[in-house]
């Protein structure tokens, strides 16, 4: 799990680690499970240590860690706006990307289907670059072969990138 | 208002309506566009978005309900059936899904029909039926039915139909729409070439290895246009990144 996922759900609100879990298997329903607080409250620790969080509470004690509120720090805010605007391909990390327009959405940092644009422009950018070496390329190629599974994998992503506008509009109209 | 003077292609306000009523249904509603002579341009969207009701007002297929539309300095919207005809024959060309090409006719044949139609001596139009299969590479196909020919073999001859009257721009509905990978590639290879050569091309699909090769797209959705992207320049990712062989 990339810390910065777990950063921007904090952007919504301060909010307990036991909230922070509540909200990441919200988004992730089945496939939450496979995280367990251990992670959520390390990634917490990291992220404190590198000044992107506070701890804020009432309450708190050694005991009990879940009672702390954590809380953005001006670093931390300026980080969650950076990775939403980042493009990773082609690390194929869905959830992470799936995270990013609920975190942007849930704190009013972005418009999620201004990030499925975005994204969507680089996937096209390097689709484009994949077809030329392709058409470059003989008919008895074996670099063609390559060349189509990475064009493959560009079409599967973009074609995600379009369910998850189509979702992201619907919310908008519904709301 | 303006019209406009580097464009080929301009829409301003174009609108088509059907049903009335409850039932009215904006099948495009308040588009302006520009196409620049030369360029690519791709419009995606989900099926029923308009697309295909909007490249069919760009070639005079139909009517605009409202607003200009201007081919090459010219208001077409206003033009009676017989000029649209004219228009469709000479300044249009179209390339379908499904090919549209006569079963009974020999490649060479479909190539030089427009031509024939449009009047021009059969000698003529045979010359520049044999040089279009030549341009496409599929001079030894001329003499072969469609059904002789695969899938991407048709289309190009589909194409090359549509060049034979040089229209001033070409219109594709889901070119690649019936094709597989291969075939695929042998359209977007041909459409370089034209391109290249300085074709004005729109395409509506939701093929995204052709809107990738694409000047500019356009996304659409309920009849309108919602993003616009440039995709020529920019950054890209490294080819070996892409297949994992990055450090």
């Amino acid at each position: 799990m990339q810390q910065e996922v777990v950063l921007a759900m904090l952007a919504k609100e301060p909010s307990q680690g036991s909230q922070l879990r509540a909200r990441l298997d919200q988004a992730l329903g089945p496939l939450g499970e496979a995280m367990n607080d251990g992670q959520i409250y390390v990634t917490l620790r990291r992220l404190e240590k590198a000044g992107l969080i506070t701890r804020e509470g009432a309450g708190a004690s050694a005991d009990r860690p879940d009672r702390k509120v954590y809380v953005l720090t001006a670093a931390g805010e300026e980080r969650v706006a950076e990775w939403l605007s980042e493009v990773s391909w082609p690390k194929p990390d869905l959830a992470e990307f799936h995270l990013k327009l609920i975190a942007a959405a849930a704190a009013g940092l972005a418009d999620p289907i201004g990030i499925v644009d975005m994204q969507r422009r680089e996937l096209l950018r390097r689709l484009r670059d994949v077809q030329r070496a392709q058409m470059a390329e003989p008919d008895d190629s074996d670099a063609a072969l390559l060349l189509e599974g990475i064009v493959l994998r560009l079409q599967a992503d973009l074609r995600w990138l379009e369910a998850c506008e189509r979702n992201w509009i619907d919310r908008r109209v519904e709301r | 208002m303006n019209k406009p003077d580097r464009e080929i292609l301009c829409a301003r306000g174009l609108r088509k309506e059907y049903g009335s009523g409850e039932g009215l249904v904006r099948a495009v509603d308040q588009v302006d566009l520009e196409v620049a002579r030369g360029e690519t341009l791709a419009v995606m969207g989900p099926s029923g978005c308009g697309k295909s009701t909007l490249l069919h007002l760009l070639g005079g297929l139909d009517r605009p309900t409202a607003g200009e539309l201007w081919l090459n300095d010219r208001r077409i919207d206003q033009f009676s059936e017989r000029a649209l005809a004219q228009l469709r024959r000479h300044e249009v060309g179209f390339v379908f899904q499904a090919y549209h090409l006569m079963d009974e006719l020999t490649a060479v044949e479909n190539v030089e029909l427009p031509a024939l139609l449009s009047g021009r001596k059969p000698r003529a139009a045979r010359r520049r039926a044999n040089e279009l299969l030549e341009q496409i590479g599929l001079a030894d196909r001329a003499m072969h039915l469609p059904s002789e020919l695969s899938g991407g073999q048709r289309q190009r001859v589909a194409i090359a139909r549509a060049l034979a009257n040089e229209p001033e721009v070409v219109l594709a509905d889901e070119p690649t729409g019936n094709l597989d990978s291969a075939a695929t590639l042998e359209v977007l290879r041909l459409f370089e070439v034209l391109h290249a050569a300085g074709l004005t091309l729109v395409i509506v699909t939701h093929d995204e290895r052709i809107a990738a090769t694409a000047d500019r797209l356009i996304s659409m959705r309920d009849g309108a246009f919602v993003d616009e992207t440039r995709l020529t320049g920019g950054t890209s990712g490294n080819l070996a990144d892409l297949a994992g062989l990055g450090s």
